[in-house]
């Protein structure tokens, strides 16, 4: 997984509720068998004028020029500022591929969908979530100031506006720690093998139709 | 005194990451559930870094997303399609892990052969890469869906790191209508609470209107927490659950089985045991839903209309609506029971069972579907489920009533196959999300019960199926 320590970033505004996973990435990309290359079918149906297909050459597809990200402004961001409910839907980890394929590292929002939460962590993108008012003031500022950026710093849980405003938010320290590091997940929990084993003994006693 | 979900968690708890009771805490996984879709970079990672699958007696696997419905005999002509059922077949026997393939009878979409060959059984963990995995919670399972990346490591370690959930119980008391279904009662809460609502919790599913569904309504309904938001939903385990389970290829046998029994009659929430949030619903109440937008939350009855967003003060919430609207062709304040369908999907993980086909039957048997229907398609959820309606002449009458009868799989439900609705076109469908493009780009979509599918394509519009049968 990347590090992630912190991220000075220009930020877009998305402003909808609930933007779903299909949205997000829709399903015909999902054919693919890799784990790169998302990000320009990123938000696909809104992005483009046409309809897009795998294997198409973005560069000469139509931009829809109302979608927000297509607007020059935003070109660059590295931060989505989002509404409540962002990622619902489906389990899909295509969704936080493309959007970290597409440049983004964080999310703020005042809500998540619990998987899509869970999944941006196993990948170095970070989601933060805010309270409505904060979310809604950086809306204001945002469509407001043209190159507004935001500062993220991980270590202090911390966003700060341009005007020197700071919003803190909340980590889980485990997660926060394995994004500090970059930490490989499955290598630490395979540190606790041997207790995996003694659980599974124990498990077995009980349930033995589990292991028929 | 603990709830079913305290049970559950407790049961598996291998390690806790902090001392702090909502740190993160390894799980141990007693199902894995692999489809196409999200296993190829999870068995790919796993070569990379030179692991392998720490129980393979613990894996399914099966192709469900992208096979075609129509004659198989061919293969799948799509080779991106192809390429990735090929690639799970790969995996499946490079590491030996079981799996149905495309032209096994027990192939089907990925929730319903589980719990069909008793693979998913109560008290386990479940878990599958796919946000349907809630389906098997009916099974007073803790069930739910992972990334991909967690696919990875549960296929590596058995065990995924979690965070423990808050705790809702939804009671729904009394008893459901003539023609009312599961279907109804979940896109009734989720209209209710919203698809946020949810979030953040694991749902308990209770009170004698949930005891009185079969195993399939059950499913159907545990479906649907996760379009409230809920990564889980579950119900506690009774006879009928215990009578569903008996006898599937999976499912223990003899001395094994009297004890699995005397320890499933434990899976459920002590008395007086505390929820996080309690929520009511009168199940007399509960009237047929039909959603008119492009989230499951936009839900109505069919006596209603469509909502008017000039009606709605908040700002961001009248947006949303608008948008709505505008995607899905409707005007304000239209009648439900005055939108006509073009086309009609009964199939899906919520709705594709042998119950459900037999309820959608019912309403066309010795009738005709409406002349405006332009196709309607029944789409069973696995080769069996298939096999019994067959046994029981439901694809005759299927076929008598203009529909199309075909081969198992996701099909339509999100449209990854051939399966799918042109742009402006409109669908009554029984899956489970309306979401915009879902069932193919430019696509409307509207939620309903396999019932009220098939009277929608009976009379060519919405219509209240308690009239017409
Ligand atoms: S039927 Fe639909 S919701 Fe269910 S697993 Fe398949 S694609 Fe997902």
């Amino acid at each position: 997984m990347e590090k992630f320590h912190s991220c000075e970033g220009l930020v877009a505004p998305l402003d909808r509720a609930n933007v779903d996973t299909d949205a997000i990435i829709p399903k015909q990309f999902l054919k693919s068998i890799k784990r790169s290359g998302f990000g320009q079918n990123l938000f696909d149906e809104w992005r483009y004028l046409d309809h897009g297909e795998p294997g198409m050459d973005a560069a000469r597809r139509k931009l829809n020029p109302d979608f927000i990200l297509n607007l020059p402004r935003y070109h660059g961001a590295q931060i989505l500022l989002a509404r409540a409910n962002f990622g619902c839907g489906s389990s899909r980890e295509h969704a936080p591929w493309a959007l970290q394929d597409y440049g983004f590292r964080v999310i703020v929002a005042p809500s998540f969908a619990d998987i899509f939460f869970n999944n941006c962590f196993k990948i170095g993108l970070l989601p933060i979530v805010l309270e409505a008012g904060n979310v809604d003031q950086l809306f204001r500022e945002v469509h407001a100031t043209d190159g507004y950026r935001l500062v993220v710093d991980l270590g202090d849980q911390s966003v700060t506006a341009p005007a020197g405003e700071s919003f803190l938010f909340d980590i889980d320290p485990f997660r926060k720690n394995s994004l500090l590091n970059g930490l490989d997940e499955i290598g630490l929990t395979l540190q606790h093998s041997e207790r995996i084993k003694a659980f599974e003994e124990k498990h077995r006693a009980v349930q033995p139709w589990l292991f028929a | 005194m603990q709830t079913l979900y305290d049970k559950l968690w407790q049961g598996h708890l291998v390690h806790e990451e902090s001392d702090k009771p909502d740190g993160m805490a390894l799980l141990y996984i007693d199902r894995h559930l692999v489809h196409e879709v999200t296993s190829p970079q999870a068995f790919e990672g796993l070569k990379l870094a030179g692991r392998k699958p720490w129980r393979l007696d613990s894996i399914l696997a099966v192709a469900d997303h992208n096979v075609p419905t129509t004659g198989r005999s061919h293969g799948i002509s799509d080779p991106t399609s192809r390429l990735q059922v090929d690639t799970l077949d790969q995996n499946c026997e490079e590491l030996g892990i079981t799996e149905f393939r495309m032209n096994d009878l027990r192939q089907g979409i990925v929730h319903v052969i589980g719990p069909e060959q008793g693979a998913t059984l109560p008290g386990m963990t479940v878990v599958c890469g796919d946000s349907h995995t809630s389906t098997h919670g009916a099974f007073a399972c803790l069930a739910f869906g992972i990334g991909t990346s967690e696919v990875e490591h549960v296929l590596a370690t058995q065990c995924l790191l979690l965070k423990k959930a808050k705790a809702m119980q939804i009671l729904v008391e009394g008893e459901l209508g003539h023609g009312i279904t599961a279907k109804d009662i979940a896109l009734a809460i989720i209209g209710k609470i919203g698809t946020a609502g949810g979030t953040g919790y694991a749902i308990e599913f209770a009170g004698s209107a949930i005891r009185a569904l079969s195993m399939e309504g059950r499913m159907t309904l545990c479906n649907m927490a996760i379009e409230a938001g809920a990564r889980a939903g579950m119900i506690a385990v009774d006879d009928t659950t215990i009578e569903y389970i008996k006898g599937r290829p999976f499912a223990p046998r003899g001395a094994l089985w009297d004890q699995a029994v005397t320890y499933w009659r434990k899976l459920k929430s002590d008395p007086g045991a505390a929820f996080d949030q309690i929520l009511r619903l009168d199940a007399a109440q509960v009237k047929p839903q039909v959603t008119w937008g492009t989230s499951p939350e936009m839900v109505t009855t069919i006596d209603g209309r469509v909502p008017d967003p000039s009606q709605i003060t908040d700002a961001v919430k009248r947006h949303d609506m608008e948008h709505a609207l505008k995607y899905m062709g409707l005007a304000p304040n239209t009648p439900i029971s005055e939108i006509h369908p073009d086309k009609i999907f009964i199939g899906s993980c919520t709705n594709s069972r042998i119950e459900d086909l037999r309820a959608a039957a019912d309403v066309v048997k010795g009738k005709h579907i409406a002349s405006t229907i332009k196709l309607a398609m029944v789409v069973p959820g696995s080769g069996l489920v298939k096999h019994q309606a067959e046994l029981e002449g439901l694809d005759k009458i299927f076929l008598a009533a203009g529909f199309e009868w075909r081969e198992p799989g996701c099909s339509m439900c999100l449209a990854m196959n051939d399966d799918r609705l042109a742009s402006g076109e409109r669908c009554a469908s029984t899956s489970n999300r309306n979401f915009e493009g879902r069932q193919g780009p430019g696509g409307r979509t509207h939620l309903v019960s396999p019932a009220m599918a098939a009277a929608a394509a009976v009379a060519g519009h919405f219509v209240d199926v308690r009239e017409i049968y």
